[in-house]
């Protein structure tokens, strides 16, 4: 107990506490005085409804073709990098990242090294897949020793594809003659199982589950000793879908992890499954789960959709976590390996 | 990573406070936070630019006024702003005259839907209803096995038969009129907006029941994509209302702000938990708070008002503000924070909280040594510290199992703290506190009920927000 700390804990404790009373106080006051009337009114005033016009469709019109901009423009000007700018942004590349690649051309722009606005996206292009040069793409099927299994995780907040992923890996790992263990370590939501069974059987892949509510990492537990005991070469471990600021569920996959590195399962990949459609909580969600369970990876899913996913970009770059697995569509040959050049190309596409 | 949009207002604001006028070149420095935070908060990059064009409009030549200062104006302004893109209009449901009320859910893959249709048909039976859920996701496996046993929680009955989802639907309406059920929930495939064949099977099944509410759920974490989102659907079905999703992880939810500008319809409802009764009406003014990153001190509140007796607070705030506060007192708000949650948390939420004590990594083992300290004191030592000389003090220590020179420093920290304490009392109550209290009463206007506290964060010139940090 440091000093600071101390007069920290003080400070805090009274300040929540006296705060929270004091406003207390002030909004029941406020209810029943008088002049709490006269507020309300002008409440009416202030926040009259802005009648719901469509403001949107004049800027709609407004970036259709953002990058034809750029290009025929010629020169670079003050539009170009508002144009470019907003590219990445909208891409979901995020404020920080954005400013600093535009920061860099910027400087090349001004030693004349860059000249006119297409050269300046392939410029930037260039950079962005410069940026993404790992060779550590595969996916690690590791030499194990005698007896253990490889055990891949798959973990994520609610709704990002964990399963439907799941599923798809099961199917390619199977064509590539490798025997499947799948886990059903999402215990939590209603029907996650049968969700599973449905890829196991469509993939030819064994399923091991537990009670719907029972503890998950003695499912993927009896998972890894399945395999063991049957000589399969691979688990794959379902876990729920959790939001990364949920301390009790984070503490719980940090427990799976643990329990699926136990002998005879080996951990060889955790994979983090981030939906393009995230926006800047990608980087919270990548640094919380990695935090408890050491993700190897990341798998980008529905990236057919409209968005672009550009959040992966900075969760790559910043966090130098791997991009290994890209979602294109529904069907099983539409999980692909990631292809920097044509995520780059694919962020500005459109 | 987010800063903080208070904490990032400082600098600015040290250098504008008690400016009389704003400069252009003051708005442009504000806005361009405000830009950064909203980015940050994923608000949609076009919808950022008209929203920034908004204020400067209305905070050029702002003036300072008898209650706020230019800075406060310009928070207020803001708040204002966002609070008034998000409320408006609100949804009220209406029943149809000949039931059922028939409600269409839509949305992405992984959206929430199918947990939603569920939360909504729990929110329906809670005003009375007698709702019918309808399984017309057959696309995804097992999805109508999940409706099904989130049916059987809330005991709402479900049906569902597999082939075509558009006659799938059509018959759940039938069904529920066979059983009279006033109210029939038909939740569907998640689907791309750009998938045209997709699209135009929701629009089919939308044609067939003729919903009275077509509803989209919005991921909280969506990014910039949203406003694609709610466009495309929007277009094909005329949503009605919004339902924002996952609200309870940590993303600051622009999506809502963007949707809500694009396509002007409100957002209905918030799921806040995995729970299926966590599912709320929206409310526009926490929401912006959020968005800014401001800080949810509604939620503050809220948690304080479940965790204290109102009687006991009144009370124990009447003392804190006098100086007559007791490390008995100390020790008592010491166990209702822990039932309020983490400290880190609740520190985060309050905004003006000084840096020093934002940042503060305080566990809540660390109250431990503090809690263990106190409980050694005899009653009349709590009262008086004062009174405690060397043997007490040795006492105090053994029973705590803590050093002498820890229990020495407790009290002399207590001591100075109450002399705080006295001197913000009598702030409040003299001249400065007048001031602040009209200035409140003007920040009203953000919404009601107003966030309190929210003018006076960046100002910190006074009252509790202005305490001085801790070093």
């Amino acid at each position: 107990m440091t000093t600071q700390n101390l007069l920290l804990i003080l400070l805090a404790v009274t300040l929540v506490f006296g705060f929270g009373v004091v406003l207390i106080g002030r909004r029941s006051g406020a209810r029943t005085s008088p002049k709490a009337v006269d507020d309300e009114s002008l409440v009416a005033e202030v926040v009259a409804p802005i009648a719901p016009v469509n403001r949107w469709g004049k800027t709609a019109v407004a970036f259709a073709g953002i990058l034809g901009g750029v290009r025929s423009r010629g020169g670079i000007t003050n539009e170009t990098w508002d144009d470019l700018e907003e590219a990445l942004l909208k891409a979901d590349v995020g404020i920080g990242v954005t400013d600093a690649l535009l920061n860099g051309l910027r400087q090349r722009v001004k030693s004349k090294e860059i000249i006119d606005g297409d050269a300046l996206l392939v410029a930037l292009q260039n950079e962005m897949t410069a940026r993404l040069d790992r060779t550590d793409r595969e996916l690690n099927f590791a030499a194990v020793e005698e007896g253990r299994v490889n055990v891949w995780l798959f973990v994520g907040v609610n709704g990002v594809g964990k399963t439907t992923t799941i599923g798809k890996v099961s199917a390619q790992q199977a064509a590539l003659g490798r025997s499947v263990v799948l886990a059903a370590g999402d215990t939590f939501r209603a029907a996650a199982a049968e969700q599973l069974e449905t890829w196991a059987s469509r993939s030819g892949a064994e399923l091991v589950r537990g009670a719907e509510g029972g503890d998950p990492s003695s499912v993927i537990f009896d998972g890894v000793q399945r395999a063991a005991a049957k000589g399969f070469d691979l688990v794959l471990g379902d876990t729920a879908g959790r939001l990364q600021n949920k301390t009790n569920l984070m503490d719980e996959l940090r427990k799976v992890r643990r329990i699926a590195d136990r002998q005879p399962g080996q951990v060889t990949e955790v994979f983090l499954v981030i939906d393009a459609t995230t926006g800047q909580n990608g980087l919270a969600q990548a640094r919380e789960f990695t935090d408890a369970a050491d993700v190897t990876a990341i798998v980008l899913t529905k990236l057919d959709g409209s968005a672009k996913g550009g959040i992966v970009f900075a969760i790559e770059t910043e966090m130098g976590i791997p991009i290994k697995l890209v979602g294109l569509g529904e069907t099983i040959e539409d999980l692909v390996p990631f292809n920097p050049a044509e995520f780059v190309h694919g962020l500005f596409a459109g | 990573m987010f800063d903080n949009l208070s904490n990032r207002f400082d600098g600015i604001f040290k250098r504008i406070r008690g400016k009389g006028r704003l400069t252009e070149a003051d708005v442009d420095a504000v806005l361009q936070e405000i830009r950064t935070a909203l980015l940050e908060a994923d608000v949609n990059v076009t919808v950022v630019r008209n929203v920034v064009e908004r204020i400067r409009q209305g905070a050029i030549g702002i003036e300072s006024s008898k209650a706020l200062d230019p800075s406060q104006q310009v928070i207020k302004l803001v708040n204002q702003e966002l609070t008034s893109i998000l409320g408006g209009e609100t949804l009220k449901i209406s029943y149809a005259s000949r039931p059922p009320t028939v409600v269409l859910m839509a949305g992405l893959q992984g959206s929430g839907k199918t947990t939603n249709s569920a939360k909504l048909a729990k929110w329906f039976k809670s005003q009375g209803r007698h709702p019918l859920l309808v399984g017309a996701d057959l696309q995804r496996p097992a999805a109508v096995e999940q409706l099904r046993t989130l049916g059987r929680q809330i005991d709402v009955p479900v049906f569902s038969e597999p082939g075509d989802p558009v006659t799938t639907a059509t018959r759940g309406l039938a069904e529920a009129r066979r059983l009279g059920k006033d109210v029939l929930i038909v939740d569907t495939a998640g689907r791309l907006a750009i998938d045209d064949e997709m699209m135009a099977q929701i629009r089919q099944i939308s044609d067939q029941i003729t919903p009275n509410y077509t509803f989209l759920v919005i991921d909280a974490m969506t990014g910039q994509d949203a406003v694609n989102v709610a466009q495309a659907f929007h277009n094909t079905l005329n949503i009605d209302g919004v339902i924002l999703s996952k609200l309870d992880g940590d993303a600051r939810g622009g999506a809502a702000l963007s949707v809500k500008e694009v396509i002007g319809r409100p957002i209905a409802f918030a799921s806040t938990g995995e729970k299926l009764d966590a599912f709320e009406q929206f409310h526009p003014d926490r929401m912006a708070g959020r968005i800014l990153g401001m800080g949810d001190m509604l939620t503050l509140i809220e948690q304080a008002e479940q965790a204290f007796e109102k009687d006991k607070a009144e009370e124990a705030a009447a003392k804190l503000l006098d100086g007559d506060f007791t490390l008995d007192d100390f020790l008592e708000q010491m166990q209702s924070l822990k039932k309020m949650g983490p400290l880190g948390g609740l520190m985060g939420m309050m905004p003006g909280m000084p840096k020093e004590l934002k940042n503060a990594k305080i566990g809540d083992d660390e109250l431990k040594p503090v809690e263990a300290i106190i409980r050694s004191m005899t009653a009349a030592e709590r009262r008086q510290p004062e009174i405690i000389n060397g043997s007490r003090r040795q006492r105090i220590a053994t029973g705590s199992g803590r050093s002498i020179a820890e229990v020495n420093r407790l009290v002399k920290q207590f001591g100075e703290m109450q002399k705080m304490m006295k001197r913000m009392g009598g702030m409040t109550t003299g001249k400065k506190g007048k001031r602040k209290m009209s200035s409140m009463a003007g920040l009203s206007g953000l919404g009601s009920p107003a966030v309190p506290g929210f003018g006076e964060a960046p100002g910190g010139d006074g009252g509790f927000t202005g305490f001085p940090p801790a070093r």
